[in-house]
């Protein structure tokens, strides 16, 4: 965290995919413990931003800092350790392993950043209770509603305890009462953990559960007037 | 219209004195906005006159006499008509947003920046809106629902003229 307080800025980046232009100087500043959304119509460049701010694609253009340091700069074995350590992601599709159980998923990163296995399944079946889905241990995510898998996903991405929580359209694939479920869930356990959370979504609901939200618009992001009535 | 019914439904119940029916009232739907005593008083002479109700006096060993409100048959059979009608759609061809936007084109500003600062407004409301409903029994958490649903609508309406600004402006200059 720099000392702003912000845990993550975007600096005037640039990410184009092969001829089409996706970020256009986008800026932003994330503040340590806040929960941030991200909106903006389709293709306006929203998931791209949230691409490049974890470290999964490299900007072309621009700075990305996290925690005080350059992570544009980092070359690709970096990038994937330190989103490994610090980053948890939570995708529209929950993108579980289907050949393993609940609790294989959930341990898994636990696994990949060298904990024991049997302190990783134990940390991991602790999750369970807390998410209301107590015996799914062993079920595979073929047998479980979409509702549940995303409750494993968040639970895969959270056990790591990351510094920054980045979620995708995280209940684009549910229904209203299991997104607010999740969502309930996903801001709660983030504050529990003091993680950051930064959230992509076009759907106002889903970013109500936000602390505050940007917009991007043709790869930018815009700011917004707080209050209605000053524009000219 | 819509208090009057509700107060007749919580007669439907049982029948209530009136200061337990403002409570009853404020409890279910009033949080928010508690109705005032003179104007439950007032919808109960309404509902006395149009016969939906009648009262009974009782008499107390101490204290002043109370008024016990009940519903009649035809308050009943009335409210169930409401109940079972659905209620009219209203057309929303000339809302203040729309007016907004136009007059914003006319008078030659951006109307882009008008709906931001609309946006920003209806999710700041739909952030509390959801404190509320996390915070509250069912009941109350639904009526917040129901206001989310109200104010969701607007922002698709507000996200869909934003991407079709250029052609409203268009086809208002152009037909003038």
């Amino acid at each position: 965290m720099n000392a702003n307080g912000y845990i993550l800025r975007a600096i005037d980046i640039k990410k184009d995919f092969g001829m089409t232009p996706a970020l256009q100087g986008a800026s932003l500043d994330v503040r340590n413990g806040e929960v941030l959304a991200i909106m903006g119509p389709s293709g306006s460049g929203k998931s791209t931003l949230l691409h490049c701010l974890a470290g999964i694609f490299k900007p072309d253009g621009g700075e990305v800092w996290f925690d005080g340091k350059r992570l544009d700069k980092l070359g690709e074995e970096d990038r994937t350790r330190l989103r490994r350590q610090s980053f948890g992601f939570v995708f529209q599709f929950g993108q579980l392993v289907p050949e393993l159980t609940a609790e294989d998923n959930i341990a898994l990163p636990l696994l990949l950043n060298k904990t024991s296995r049997s302190e990783a399944y134990k940390m991991a079946r602790s999750w369970f209770k807390k998410l209301g889905i107590d015996g799914l241990e062993k079920h595979r995510a073929g047998e479980m509603s979409g509702g549940q898998a995303q409750r494993v996903a968040l639970a895969r991405a959270l056990i790591t305890q990351p510094k920054v929580l980045f979620a995708d359209e995280p209940t684009g694939s549910l229904d209203s009462l299991a997104s607010e479920q999740v969502m309930e869930l996903l801001v709660d356990l983030a504050h529990e953990q003091g993680s950051t959370v930064v959230l992509v979504t076009h759907d106002p609901r889903i970013a109500a559960y936000a602390e505050r939200e940007v917009m991007v618009r043709d790869g930018k992001v815009s700011s917004v007037q707080r209050k209605a009535g000053v524009v000219n | 219209m819509s208090a009057s019914y509700a107060l007749l439904g919580i007669l439907g119940q049982q029948p209530t004195y009136g200061y337990d029916l403002k409570r009853d009232y404020d409890f279910l739907y009033g949080k928010d906005k508690p109705l005032a005593f003179g104007q439950v008083y007032a919808t109960l002479s309404r509902l006395l006159r149009d016969k939906k109700i009648a009262t009974k006096t009782i008499e107390k060993s101490y204290g002043p006499e109370r008024k016990l409100y009940a519903i009649t048959r035809f308050g009943r059979k009335d409210l169930e008509t409401w109940l079972s009608t659905p209620e009219k759609l209203h057309p929303n061809t000339q809302t203040v947003l729309f007016i907004k936007v136009v007059t914003s084109i006319l008078l030659d500003k951006k109307p882009n920046l008008y709906l931001d600062a609309q946006r920003s407004a209806h999710i700041a409301r739909m952030r509390e809106l959801t404190e509320v409903r996390r915070n509250s029994d069912l009941a109350h958490s639904l009526q917040a629902d129901y206001a989310l649903f109200h104010l969701e609508a607007d922002l698709r309406w507000i996200d869909l003229t934003e991407a079709r600004l250029q052609t409203l402006k268009q086809e208002i200059l152009s037909e003038r």
